[in-house]
């Protein structure tokens, strides 16, 4: 086979390339279509929902589902926007705490000297293959034992640490050059100076992946609410979303939990495609060697 | 001067244990020590109400000769699930992500984003979506096309049948498998270097799958690895599409995997020492399988 030039990753787009578009296709439409079956069925109006045989795409959409889910939350104790509310201020704190700590770490473990960092390294690169669902309840024995049941740190806490998140973010930060901080050294600067002058503009992109990981940890999770919140002000709306799925397991009340899961689902592919192009360039350094 | 505090910062740096400090302490406490307190737990009798007692291995005894729903369906249903979506839902992701990284950008981004979106899915979205989908009778979509088709003449009742339950867990399982591994592979993929595919094909590299076998994957293994170690995580931790699909426990514990059966005897039963025993069964087998992985793809020289 004659050298034809690199076909990896081209530049421009060639007729050769329509064969492979076609091939994959059939597979990247089985996993497009639930993801449109939720947009349609969340806009569908009642006699659709109800129509049967059933109609996969919607033909007059409403926005029915959506103010039924908003009447629904106001005859409920708990306002909707308690939910809402309670979901942004813990994910934020999680996104800002994690991507403080894990960077913090992730300089530590990468660019500083010390005994124990490999050490260290190691027990991380385990942690990779660590599973929560296994140690749910220890967990639960663990946030008893520190008060925090039914506060926002029940929710926060346990998904700070994201062994993942650190590993990603440590082998970006490899690749900054040891010159720069050797010359930063000389300059007279601290550590601290390195890590918000030096290090901190460098690895953006890690910084992006780490905080979008962990938000798709902590926007979904209601493992916390289900077992470390009993008051039901302080449960945060992946819970509340899921309640109402389940509550409303009629037809009718298909439209609103498909309203709820777009509302879930919204906000996590938005950030995932403001941010996708600084993911794949964390992503070029994630190998584990 | 200047030369010896640069050689002390290099060797003995007290900031080195400040900075990795906070995420150490949180790793410490929500990760190592829930792992400790799990193993701990294992050996003992422990009902949530009166303290542990201790039983040393009598849990782990039960477990494998006593416990006939963990060897008859968990196990078994657990392996098939990670087999299907463990190693296939890996291949599938290599194969999908060489396939995109012969695409120009804007094609391959969009394919990109698409395939990855389902692992955005997980829990509301994913138990409204796949129930609404195989609903029982003539208004489920699976039930209303296989009968358009003439496959079927009555409606199967698939969230509570013993057959064809763990298949659906399964092709959920797929359908939201495409996560960071799969990302990570297409990078390593595209980030590949030109030289080496110019020297391979003057080498004598006949076709493509040559050129993936002898180029692509050896020089991308770290990436290879990273992702295996993801597929296989994933594949051991998700209980959540069947206890989401059909409750827990599943009818028949037709979909009864490992995840489920810990929540089962954890939070239903609270026989807490044996959840423990079963999860510290479920670390282990993680653990032996990315070893195995480490040894295919880990970098020898």
């Amino acid at each position: 086979m004659a050298y034809k030039g690199n076909r990896i990753g081209p530049e421009k787009f060639e007729k050769g390339q329509i064969k492979m578009m076609v091939a994959v296709l059939p597979l990247v439409l089985f996993m497009l279509l639930p993801i449109i079956f939720i947009i349609c069925h969340a806009f569908k109006p009642m006699d659709e929902l109800f129509a049967c045989p059933p109609e996969f795409f919607v033909h007059r959409p409403t926005m029915d589902n959506f103010t039924s889910l908003m009447k629904a939350s106001r005859t409920s104790n708990i306002p909707i926007s308690r939910y809402v509310f309670n979901s942004l201020v813990i994910t934020i704190a999680t996104v800002i705490m994690s991507v403080v700590f894990s960077t913090m770490a992730a300089f530590s473990l990468s660019k500083l000297k010390y005994k124990g960092r490999d050490m260290l390294m190691q027990v991380n690169q385990i942690a990779l293959m660590f599973v929560p669902v296994a140690v749910m309840i220890p967990r639960y024995m663990v946030v008893t034992y520190l008060h925090l049941t039914d506060t926002y740190w029940a929710h926060i806490l346990p998904i700070v640490a994201y062994p993942v998140a650190l590993f990603l973010i440590k082998q970006f930060v490899d690749t900054v050059p040891n010159a720069l901080i050797e010359a930063a050294y000389m300059d007279g600067a601290t550590e601290m100076k390195i890590y918000t002058h030096v290090i901190l503009p460098l690895i953006k992109p890690a910084i992006a992946t780490g905080g979008i990981m962990i938000f798709q940890q902590i926007w979904v999770n209601m493992e916390t609410s289900n077992y470390y919140v009993n008051d039901e002000s302080l449960k945060n709306l992946a819970f509340y979303m899921n309640t109402i799925a389940n509550l409303n397991n009629t037809v009718a009340g298909q439209g609103m939990a498909a309203a709820a899961s777009l509302i879930m689902f919204v906000p996590q592919l938005i950030v995932f495609i403001v941010l996708q192009n600084s993911v794949m360039n964390t992503m070029a350094t994630s190998g584990i060697k | 001067m200047a030369k010896t505090s640069i050689a002390k910062r290099e060797n003995a740096n007290r900031a080195g244990y400040l900075f990795v400090l906070p995420y150490g302490i949180v790793f410490a406490i929500f990760i190592l020590l829930p792992t400790a307190i799990a193993i701990g737990l294992s050996f003992t009798n422990y009902n949530a109400i009166s303290a542990p007692s201790f039983v040393g291995f009598l849990n782990y005894i039960n477990l494998i000769t006593n416990d006939e729903v963990f060897m008859q369906y968990v196990l078994p249903n657990t392996v098939a699930y990670a087999i299907i979506v463990g190693v296939g839902g890996y291949a599938l992701s290599f194969l999908l992500a060489w396939a995109l990284a012969q695409l120009s950008r804007l094609p391959r981004t969009i394919y990109a984003l698409i395939l990855y979106s389902p692992t955005m899915t997980v829990g509301v979205a994913m138990t409204v979506l796949w129930k609404i989908m195989f609903t029982g009778d003539q208004t489920g979509y699976i039930n209303s096309w296989l009968q358009k088709l003439g496959i079927i003449n009555e409606p199967i009742i698939f969230l509570t049948n013993v057959t064809y339950l763990l298949p659906i867990v399964i092709i959920v399982g797929l359908w939201s498998s495409m996560g960071v591994g799969f990302l990570s592979i297409l990078s390593g993929i595209l980030n590949g270097s030109e030289e080496l595919y110019e020297a391979g094909a003057i080498d004598g590299i006949k076709n493509r799958f040559q050129e993936m076998i002898y180029i692509t994957i050896p020089t991308m293994k770290p990436q290879m690895l990273f992702a295996a170690v993801m597929s296989i995580v994933n594949a051991f931790q998700n209980g959540t599409i069947s206890t989401l699909l059909a409750g827990n426990p599943t009818p028949g514990y037709a979909a009864q995997l490992i995840v489920n059966h810990i929540e089962d005897y954890g939070f239903i039963r609270f026989e807490m020492g044996y959840a423990a025993a079963v999860s510290v069964v479920l670390l282990l087998l993680v653990q032996v399988f990315s070893t195995i992985s480490t040894k295919l793809f880990g970098e020898s020289d």
